[in-house]
């Protein structure tokens, strides 16, 4: 039995739920040497900023037990390039573009959605307010409820009407709620969660931090459970606002993890090092979950697990042995 | 340059692959794979990246290893050697024929091959030797003399001196405490053996102060080198952004550019061997870099 695994991603509807992550895919093109990016439910670009960015030093990664520090600090083409040369080519291969976007200011997060606005066929923007890798902490908006909410009000006000504006939040604060809801006030119509947690290394044998950026963010499976606790908070609080739940997805089963928690799509990342085919890997994965359980249709159990057990049986539509 | 540009154009592939043998190779380890869609599709140059661990593994990141062999038994059969010295490395030398391996590849650019039959200086270090063989075999195939000059800390760490041996014109070997060849550095030898082999381009391969002592030395005989980096990397394909240097552009702009895609080989020349581990200044997109130059990358170049 094939599985309806058609999502909203705010107004607009994706075949399918499994989106890349910010950061873990570029703009697509290297991926697509691997599988048809145009089959997974949108391809979210690395944060594209205002100008061309450099980046941090190196060394820039570190692998940790399950897990990884990046130190990478938006090394980036700028919006000119990126218009120029990475949207087209997502458009050529009929993928659905979900442009990431970083600032240093509201103005330049406003800028860079008027940009996009201009320019034709992105699905939808996902707004990097959490980024750990800056260096003024200051500067990491998803950490204040205020600076956050001017920078979703800004972006909405400047972004076309028909293109969903997510803000993506940081789970490094003491009440993600609040700052979930800061967003959603301002006009934010979805939420993704979560970016990587700040993090450090030292090395033991040279006694020195290993990453030249002293900090980075910390991704992968480690963190999961930390997102899917991110995930749960909000959804409880907000039950209609779109979710794109993220952090340490590896297989389906993780996938269906987020989604009952009330992820209405998830994002793969740090997996797609470790395997570039991932994202339809546990796209095909998630199916099958869903199909093992006699789910017929993805909606039916986003959020299910904040549902008292009877109805979840019910709502499922099978049995308990299964279940 | 007498050489052409090293554009693949063939996209790496993702399989499953079966172990035909591990091996010792002295210090190092060599690990065969039935791999034909890599074998098939490989250049002298290229690498593979292997997921480590197993499915459940804590560790996430694939490590990358230059292919030493290729060959053409069970459909096409690639060879990797590697130091077992961290964790990923000493599980995959713990693997046995009829293991299957998740392996990437073949990945990024390969040494560019001169148009003319010249005379080839091929200098490795350590296990940096690893992609030089097969260069030299296609090296010899295009009418070009090779030469070899190896170097490592001690004997055991030379990799490949008697193949050098076999198939190059000379073979000169340095390490570290004499155990082998001549003591010392291969840049101690690098002179003598550029004028006795009358070296028209440089192929290197090993840790970054030799490629960048090796690229000093060649400029001062107007030498182009041929360097394949040893970046740490993530993922090997381009989009973790793990493995950049600073490298200058023909256009004379420095980038940050990915080592796992935009080389690993590159012109020696080109690589800002002193800046590796900074931001320059006047690279593209440094900090301040905006405000200096306004949005016109030429401009920034110029002012590098």
């Amino acid at each position: 039995m094939p599985v309806d695994l058609r999502t909203r991603l705010g107004h607009i509807e994706l075949p399918n739920p499994i989106l890349t992550a910010s950061g873990c895919a570029a703009s697509g093109r290297e991926l697509a040497q691997f599988f048809d990016v145009s089959k997974i439910g949108a391809v979210v670009t690395k944060s594209v900023m205002l100008a061309p960015r450099a980046g941090r030093p190196t060394p820039r990664m570190m692998e940790t037990d399950s897990g990884m520090l990046n130190s990478i600090g938006l090394q980036g083409p700028g919006i000119d390039a990126f218009l120029q040369r990475d949207l087209p080519w997502l458009l050529s291969r009929g993928a659905r573009a979900m442009v990431s976007i970083a600032g240093g200011s509201v103005d330049e997060y406003a800028e860079l959605a008027g940009r996009l606005s201009e320019a034709s066929g992105v699905t939808a923007i996902e707004v990097n307010i959490s980024c750990p890798n800056v260096t003024d902490r200051g500067q990491v908006f998803a950490c204040h409820p205020d600076a956050a909410a001017a920078v979703m009000a800004a972006v909405r006000g400047r972004t076309r009407c028909d293109i969903p504006v997510f803000a993506k939040l940081s789970p490094d604060v003491t009440d993600i709620v609040a700052v979930a809801r800061a967003c959603v006030a301002a006009g934010s119509d979805g939420l993704s969660m979560i970016n990587t947690l700040l993090g450090m290394a030292i090395d033991p044998d040279t006694m020195r931090p290993v990453l030249a950026g002293l900090t980075g963010g910390l991704s992968g499976p480690a963190i999961r459970p930390v997102a899917v606790r991110c995930v749960w908070q909000v959804r409880a609080a907000l039950p209609d606002i779109p979710i794109i739940g993220m952090g340490g997805v590896r297989t389906g089963r993780d996938a269906l993890e987020f989604v009952l928690a009330g992820a209405d799509m998830v994002s793969v990342g740090t997996a797609i090092f470790n395997d570039p085919c991932a994202c339809p890997r546990i796209l095909r994965e998630l199916e099958e979950e869903l199909a093992s359980r006699g789910v017929g249709r993805l909606r039916d159990v986003v959020g299910i697990a904040h549902e008292p057990a009877g109805a979840v049986l019910l709502r499922a539509g099978t049995h308990h042995r299964k279940l | 340059m007498t050489v052409e540009d090293g554009e693949t154009g063939v996209a790496p592939v993702q399989i499953r692959g079966t172990v035909l043998t591990v091996r010792r190779l002295d210090a190092y380890c060599a690990m065969t794979v039935v791999a034909p869609p890599i074998a098939e599709r490989f250049r002298p140059g290229q690498f593979v990246a292997v997921a480590v661990g197993g499915p459940h593994t804590a560790m996430l990141l694939r490590r990358a290893f230059s292919i030493y062999d290729v060959r053409p038994d069970h459909g096409g059969t690639v060879e990797f050697v590697f130091a077992a010295l961290g964790r990923g490395t000493q599980w995959l030398a713990r693997r046995r024929a009829r293991d299957t391996l998740d392996i990437t590849g073949p990945l990024g650019r390969p040494f560019p091959i001169p148009r003319d039959p010249v005379n080839c200086l091929l200098i490795g270090g350590g296990y940096g030797s690893s992609p030089l063989f097969s260069l030299s075999d296609r090296l010899r195939a295009h009418g070009c003399q090779v030469d070899f000059l190896l170097g490592a800390a001690s004997a055991d760490r030379v990799l490949g001196a008697l193949t050098a041996r076999r198939t190059g014109r000379t073979t000169m070997i340095t390490t570290d405490d004499g155990s082998l060849g001549a003591r010392g550095l291969v840049t101690d030898v690098l002179s003598q053996v550029i004028h006795e082999a009358r070296t028209d381009v440089i192929y290197a391969c090993g840790p970054m102060p030799m490629l960048r002592a090796v690229t000093a030395d060649a400029g001062k005989y107007d030498i182009p080198v041929l360097a394949s980096v040893e970046e740490s990397m993530g993922c090997g394909i381009g989009v973790c952004m793990t493995c950049v240097l600073p490298v200058l552009g023909n256009d004379g702009i420095t980038r940050m550019v990915r080592s796992c895609v935009d080389g690993p080989v590159f012109r020696g020349d080109q690589v800002r061997w002193d800046d590796i581990g900074t931001i320059p200044f006047d690279a593209l997109g440094a900090p301040g870099w905006n405000a200096r130059a306004g949005q016109e990358p030429l401009e920034a170049g110029n002012a590098g």
